[in-house]
C-alpha cells in the first residue's frame, strides 16, 4: 500500500509560458499512471471523468526519458484524435523502454466536461525521473 | 546588492546586452538580447539567459544566439529566439521552431470606421464565432481527404484559394506567399495527419485570436497608405492561429527522432529540447521536408479562415466584399525555420535561420517581399494582449545586418496561467474589457483569465525596443474592439 504513505499523487509546476507537473510513486508504475492523471488534470476536471471506455496503450523507446514523454504524448495525441479524456492509467508492464497499460475514460462530453487547457506536447525540457524511497518524476508540456 | 546579470552581460548599448562565450562551457557563439535596462531584470529571473546561452551550443550558429526583446522562458529555446545555423555545417532543431509550426498572424484592412461597425459589434463578433471553430479540440467545418491533406501540405495557401476560400491577391500577401519549398508528405507520420484533418479550419485556444480592431495612431501615413491604412479609427481584423495538432505531432515526431540523430551525429547538447540533426543528413532534410508541410497546412487554415471572416463581414453588414474591402494588407509567419541568404562577414552565405516567436523583418528592396512593399520594407505584425493594443511595423537593413532580417513577435507573457488565474476570474476580464469598450466571446470564459492583459507584457516597451534597436519600425497602432478567443 504505497498509496497511504504519499501526500499526494501530483503537484502543478508554474512557469511564465508553460506548464508542468511532477508525479509521485511508490513505483514508477505508479509515477507514470499519476504523471497522465497530472496531465489530465490541466484538460479536465479528474472527478468529472467516467471510466466507461478503455484503451490499449504499447510502447516501446530507446531510453526511459524517451518513454516518459512518449507515453504523455501519446495520450494527447489520443485526446485530439480520438476527444478521450482518461483517469485510470493500469500499468501492467513498465520496463526502461516498454510500457504496457490499459487506460479508462471517455469521450469528451461538453456538457460534462470543462476543457480548461489544450497541451499541444510533453518535452524533454528539465526532464527528471529519479529513483529513491518515493519514485518522482517531473515533465513540463507546451500548452 | 547589483542584479545578478550585471556580472553577466556585457552592455553594448542601451537596447543590446551580450551574453559572452566564456557563460557557459560549450557556448560557441555569444548571445545577444534585444531589452532596455528596465526588461533585464525579468528576463533573468524566467531563465530566459540560460536557455540563449544553451541555443549557443547548437553546431554551426552563426553570428549570435538573439533573443527580441519579447524574449521569455520556453522549453528548451527561449520563446523570441532567432538562432541561424549554416546550412553546409549546422544544424535544424525543430524545437527552434516550437510545437505551433507557423503560428503567425495575418491582418485583413477594411473600408469601414469604428463608427460603422460599433452598433454591429455584438453582431459581428458573434457571426465570427459562429463562422470560425475555435476552442480545444475543435473540429473544422472542412472535410478534407488525406489525399487533399497531401495537397494542401505541398501547396499552402494556394489550395484554398483555388477551393473559392479567398483571393489571389491573399497568396501575394502572404510570407513565402503561403506555400514553403520542398514539403513531402510522405515525411509526415499518420499520427500527424489525423491530427491535422478534422483541424483544419480552426481557430483552437490558448493565445489564439481572432480580432476586429481599430487603427489607434499612424506613425507613418506613407507607408500606412501603402498598406491602405489611411485614417485612425479604419477597422481592420487580425487572426493569430497555426497548425493546430498537425503541427504539435510533426514536431513531437521530430524531437524523438532527432534525439536520436544527436546520439548518431555526435552533438553535445544541454537540454534534450534541444534535439538537432545536420542541414544536410537525411534526417534533417526529413524534418524540413515535414516541417514545410506543417507550415504550409498553417497558412491554408489562416486563409480559410480569412475566407469565413469575410463572409461573416458581408452577412452582418449585408454589403459586398468590394465594399467592405477586407484585403489583406500581410500574413507573418513566427514559428517557423527557413533557408535564407545572408551577407555574413562580408560572404553571402546559405543560413538556416530559426525564428522562435520571432518575426522576419525584411528591408526595402528586398526581393523576397511582394511588390507592393519593395519600397516600404516587409509589414511586421506584432500581436499584443486583448485589453490594450497590437502594432504593425516594417523590417529595415538594420534587421537585415544584425538580426538576420528578425524582430519581435508579440507582448510575451509576465504571468504564469495558473498565476492570471489565481488573481482573475474570467467574468471579471469581460466585464473590464467590455469597459474599454472590447466585446469578447470565447470559448471558456474561465480561460480568459489567462490571456488577461494582466498577464502579458506591454508590447508597446517590446515595439519600442525594437524600433530604438533599429531592427524594426513602427507603423500603426491597433487598439481591439470585438475579440474572439478559443
Amino acid at each position: 500500500m504505497y498509496y497511504a504513505l504519499m501526500d499526494k499523487e501530483f503537484t502543478i509546476l508554474d512557469h511564465t509560458a508553460d506548464v508542468g507537473i511532477i508525479a509521485y510513486g511508490g513505483d514508477m508504475k505508479e509515477a507514470f499512471a499519476n504523471a497522465a492523471r497530472g496531465m489530465f488534470s490541466l484538460i479536465t476536471d479528474l472527478d468529472s471523468i467516467e471510466e466507461s471506455e478503455y484503451r490499449d496503450v504499447e510502447l516501446t523507446v530507446s531510453d526511459e526519458e524517451s518513454l516518459l514523454v512518449e507515453w504523455l504524448n501519446e495520450l494527447i495525441y489520443l485526446f485530439d484524435v480520438e476527444n478521450m479524456v482518461f483517469r485510470r492509467f493500469n500499468i501492467s508492464r513498465l520496463t526502461r523502454t516498454s510500457l504496457k497499460a490499459r487506460i479508462y475514460g471517455q469521450k469528451v462530453d461538453t456538457a460534462r466536461h470543462e476543457i480548461k487547457t489544450g497541451i499541444k506536447a510533453a518535452t524533454y525540457h528539465m526532464l527528471s525521473i529519479e529513483r529513491d524511497d518515493v519514485n518522482r518524476v517531473q515533465v513540463l508540456f507546451d500548452i | 546588492m547589483a542584479a545578478p546579470w550585471r556580472e553577466i552581460l556585457k552592455k553594448i548599448d542601451d537596447y543590446r546586452w551580450e551574453i559572452p562565450t566564456d557563460y557557459k562551457a560549450g557556448m560557441t557563439v555569444p548571445g545577444l538580447i534585444y531589452a532596455s535596462e528596465a526588461m533585464l531584470g525579468k528576463i533573468w529571473e524566467d531563465k530566459a539567459f540560460e536557455q540563449v546561452a544553451n541555443v549557443a551550443f547548437l553546431p554551426g550558429i552563426v553570428g549570435h544566439s538573439m533573443a527580441m526583446p519579447d524574449i521569455h522562458w520556453g522549453y528548451g529555446f527561449a520563446i523570441g529566439g532567432v538562432a541561424a545555423t549554416g546550412v553546409e555545417d549546422g544544424v535544424v532543431s525543430p524545437g527552434g521552431v516550437g510545437f505551433d509550426i507557423n503560428c503567425g498572424v495575418r491582418l485583413l484592412r477594411t473600408n469601414m470606421t469604428e463608427e460603422e461597425v460599433r452598433p454591429k459589434i455584438n453582431q459581428i463578433v458573434n457571426e465570427l464565432y459562429f463562422n470560425v471553430p475555435s476552442g480545444v479540440g475543435s473540429k473544422g467545418k472542412l472535410k478534407v481527404s488525406e489525399k487533399e491533406l497531401d495537397e494542401i501540405m505541398v501547396n499552402g495557401s494556394r489550395w484554398a484559394v483555388e477551393k473559392g476560400f479567398g483571393d489571389a491577391e491573399d497568396v501575394t500577401a502572404t510570407e513565402e506567399s503561403g506555400c514553403i519549398k520542398g514539403a513531402n508528405p510522405d515525411k509526415v507520420s499518420a499520427k500527424a495527419k489525423q491530427r491535422g484533418i478534422p483541424q483544419l479550419g480552426t481557430l483552437g485556444s490558448g493565445n489564439h485570436f481572432l480580432e476586429v480592431s481599430v487603427v489607434g495612431e499612424i506613425y507613418d501615413p506613407d507607408a500606412a497608405g501603402v498598406m491602405g491604412i489611411i485614417e485612425t479609427g479604419q477597422v481592420v481584423v487580425m487572426i493569430h492561429t497555426g497548425s493546430r495538432g498537425f503541427g504539435h505531432q510533426v514536431c513531437t515526431d521530430y524531437v524523438a527522432l532527432l534525439g536520436n540523430a544527436v546520439k548518431k551525429y555526435g552533438i553535445s547538447l544541454p537540454d534534450r529540447q534541444l534535439a538537432c540533426a545536420p542541414v544536410q543528413s537525411p534526417e534533417g532534410k526529413d524534418y524540413l521536408a515535414g516541417m514545410a508541410g506543417a507550415a504550409n497546412y498553417a497558412w491554408t487554415n489562416r486563409q480559410c479562415i480569412t475566407h469565413w471572416t469575410r463572409e461573416a463581414f458581408m452577412k452582418v453588414f449585408g454589403k459586398s466584399r468590394k465594399e467592405l474591402g477586407l484585403e489583406q494588407i500581410y500574413d507573418v509567419a513566427h514559428n517557423i525555420a527557413k533557408i535564407e541568404e545572408h551577407a555574413v562577414g562580408g560572404a553571402k552565405r546559405l543560413l538556416c535561420v530559426h525564428r522562435k516567436g520571432a518575426t522576419r523583418a525584411f528591408p526595402p528592396g528586398n526581393p523576397d517581399i511582394p511588390q507592393a512593399y519593395r519600397d516600404i520594407g516587409q509589414p511586421v505584425l506584432i500581436p499584443g494582449d486583448m485589453g490594450r493594443y497590437s502594432y504593425v511595423a516594417l523590417g529595415t537593413d538594420t534587421a537585415m545586418k544584425e538580426t538576420f532580417g528578425s524582430t519581435c513577435h508579440g507582448a510575451g507573457r509576465m504571468q504564469s496561467r495558473s498565476a492570471a488565474r489565481r488573481m482573475l476570474k474570467g467574468a471579471d476580464v469581460v466585464r473590464v474589457l467590455a469597459e474599454k469598450g472590447i466585446t469578447v466571446k470565447a470559448g471558456s470564459i474561465s480561460s480568459l483569465a489567462e490571456e488577461a492583459s494582466e498577464a502579458y507584457k506591454d508590447v508597446s516597451e517590446v515595439v519600442d525596443v525594437t524600433e530604438r534597436a533599429g531592427i524594426s519600425r513602427k507603423v500603426v497602432k491597433l487598439v481591439p474592439v470585438g475579440v474572439i478567443k478559443g
